[in-house]
């Protein structure tokens, strides 16, 4: 039955768009599957998912429970990755903080991928003017370094997770609109769009449908390998105090309070710190391992 | 009178400050296939893309079956008039299957009954159903070829501009494409107007030609001229004998 399931996924003449698509789903993981640090990553990730989803059941311990007797106990059986300064698990603390990793980057990538993919491939496929000024207004927020552009926007919003999401999509999108213009300039004078154009397509229907599919791929590539900055931001809003509020277990706001004991109490900052490392690498492998997947050259060796 | 399909008027085109085409009259009859020949850069694939709207820089008068033609591509004209690109590898979008790609023009029409129409077409063009949901990369350059003619001829329109539908393909399928070229001309009655150096593919298509130079027409003749060697220009002279045919003594 698995054999056949595959044969119908890898039919050369698929007898339906539905076949045509999966089909072509299948090849992309096939080919991902076969990457070991594509795989790696993606399981860290996963890990990281399901600990989301199901952190109320994982974590041994309520995350903003004090229990002041147990302050800054060490790494223990009962306490695996000791207590903090208000006798708080950390291991519970980093399950439940990882929602709110997983909440920072999925919203920032939300936010800011798309607008980025609209703005680029508009500025790349009309030019001239349009592409003058909306690669102005871009190039302004590209020069501004990211965490103080941030620091400004928490700043004047206020400090707040929302905020911190807000103002790290800001911060996100230029880069995503220069990748889709640059991609969206290689084919708009391509014969496939110029075809399109002849049946009589509106600029808005040929953007939507033709341009950014193309684009999508780069920028899911460029996502990924962003995730690892975009988590490492929030951490350094968090670690200045701008962004998650205690008692919310925010990792970044986890080292940050565990600075003032880092010399003696060393887990109550490294643990969180490891936790961010690992997420980071995991984004950093998938979106390495996707790049080598869907990077439009490499496709037709498929 | 019959009104001609294609009349061009005094056509002058740019592209930016350069001028390609000069001054050109020409009127194509409907039902016509009418070839555009002479050497890279005489201009006469911009003389396909200024109808077609892709070159919007000219002056002068471009008429389609008795309509101005605007600069721009629009939604009027698509359904008289449509294009069939050089390179079959570069016209297919590399990310739709064959049935989105001739799905499409339909949609932007609002024409009904999809599903059948895009079947008619691929059986139009001698492509199996099975190809249906392939994307162009599973397809040889013939297969491409034949879905993109399949996709200019979704919205059945009248006059059909082909830019040297051929020179991109192995010489065997060169032919078939050639003869499925003639076959949907004749069931379909469409008007050709096609730019071509290939001076076989002129006599075996074509009923008329022009010969261009430089961005001008330097002469219109009959393709029995053309077979029988009698074309009167010099430089047409030039271009047969370069392309193999025997000087009428």
């Amino acid at each position: 039955m698995a054999v056949t399931y595959r044969d119908w996924l890898l039919d050369d003449s698929p007898s339906s768009r539905l076949q045509a698509g999966l089909g072509r789903s299948y090849r992309v993981s096939m080919a991902l599957a076969r990457n070991p640090l594509a795989v790696a990553g993606a399981l860290i990730i996963l890990t990281l998912i399901l600990m989301a989803a199901f952190a109320p059941w994982i974590a041994p311990y309520s995350a903003t429970g004090q229990d002041l007797t147990n302050r800054l106990m060490p790494p223990s059986a009962q306490h695996w990755m000791g207590t903090d300064e208000l006798g708080r698990d950390i291991f519970s603390r980093i399950i439940h903080g990882s929602r709110i990793t997983l909440m920072i980057v999925t919203m920032v990538a939300l936010i800011s991928a798309p607008i980025g993919l609209v703005v680029g491939a508009v500025s790349g496929y009309f030019g001239g003017s349009t592409d003058r000024i909306m690669m102005g207004l871009t190039d302004i927020f590209l020069s501004m370094p990211k965490l103080i552009l941030a620091l400004a926007f928490v700043a004047a919003l206020g400090p707040g997770i929302e905020n911190a999401i807000i103002a790290i999509a800001i911060t996100a999108w230029p880069v995503y609109a220069r990748i889709a213009r640059a991609e969206t300039m290689t084919f708009r004078d391509a014969e496939f769009i110029a075809a399109v154009q002849l049946q009589g397509a509106s600029s808005t229907r040929i953007i939507l449908r033709h341009v950014l599919p193309l684009c999508a791929s780069s920028t899911i590539v460029r996502v990924t390998l962003d995730m690892a900055g975009i988590i490492l931001t929030a951490a350094g809003l968090g670690f200045l105090g701008l962004g998650a509020q205690p008692p919310l277990p925010e990792w970044g706001a986890m080292i940050s309070r565990g600075r003032n004991f880092i010399l003696d109490q060393w887990w109550v900052a490294t643990m969180p710190g490891f936790a961010i490392i690992l997420v980071s690498l995991g984004f950093c492998f998938l979106g390495d391992g996707l790049r080598d997947v869907l990077d439009p050259k490499q496709e037709n060796k498929q | 009178m019959k009104q001609p399909a294609i009349l061009l008027e005094e056509l002058n085109i740019s592209y930016g400050p350069t001028r390609i085409v000069h001054g050109v009259d020409l009127a194509i009859d409907e039902g016509e296939s009418f070839a555009l020949v002479g050497e890279s850069g005489s201009g006469k694939t911009t003389i396909l893309k200024a109808i077609a709207g892709l070159a919007p820089d000219w002056t002068g008068t471009i008429s389609v079956l008795g309509r101005r033609r605007g600069h721009r591509p629009d939604r009027a004209f698509a359904r008289d008039c449509q294009m069939v690109f050089q390179d079959p590898y570069g016209s297919l979008h590399p990310r739709k299957t064959v049935d989105d790609c001739l799905s499409e023009p339909l949609l932007v029409h609002g024409l009904k009954e999809r599903d059948r129409r895009v079947k008619d077409a691929l059986d139009a063009v001698g492509l199996d159903q099975r190809f249906r949901f392939r994307y162009p990369h599973q397809l040889s350059g013939g297969q491409r070829q034949r879905v993109a003619i399949a996709r200019a001829l979704m919205l059945t329109p009248k006059v059909m501009l082909l830019d040297e539908p051929t020179s991109a393909l192995d010489v065997s399928v060169q032919a078939e494409i050639l003869n499925l070229l003639k076959k949907l001309r004749r069931e379909q009655g469409l008007t050709y107007m096609m730019v071509t150096h290939n001076l076989p593919v002129v006599s075996f298509l074509c009923d008329r030609l022009a010969v261009m130079r430089h961005g001008r027409i330097v002469e219109v003749a009959d393709v029995s001229d053309l077979k029988s060697g009698t074309l009167e220009h010099s430089y047409s002279r030039e271009l047969f004998i370069a392309s193999g045919g025997e000087p009428a003594a």
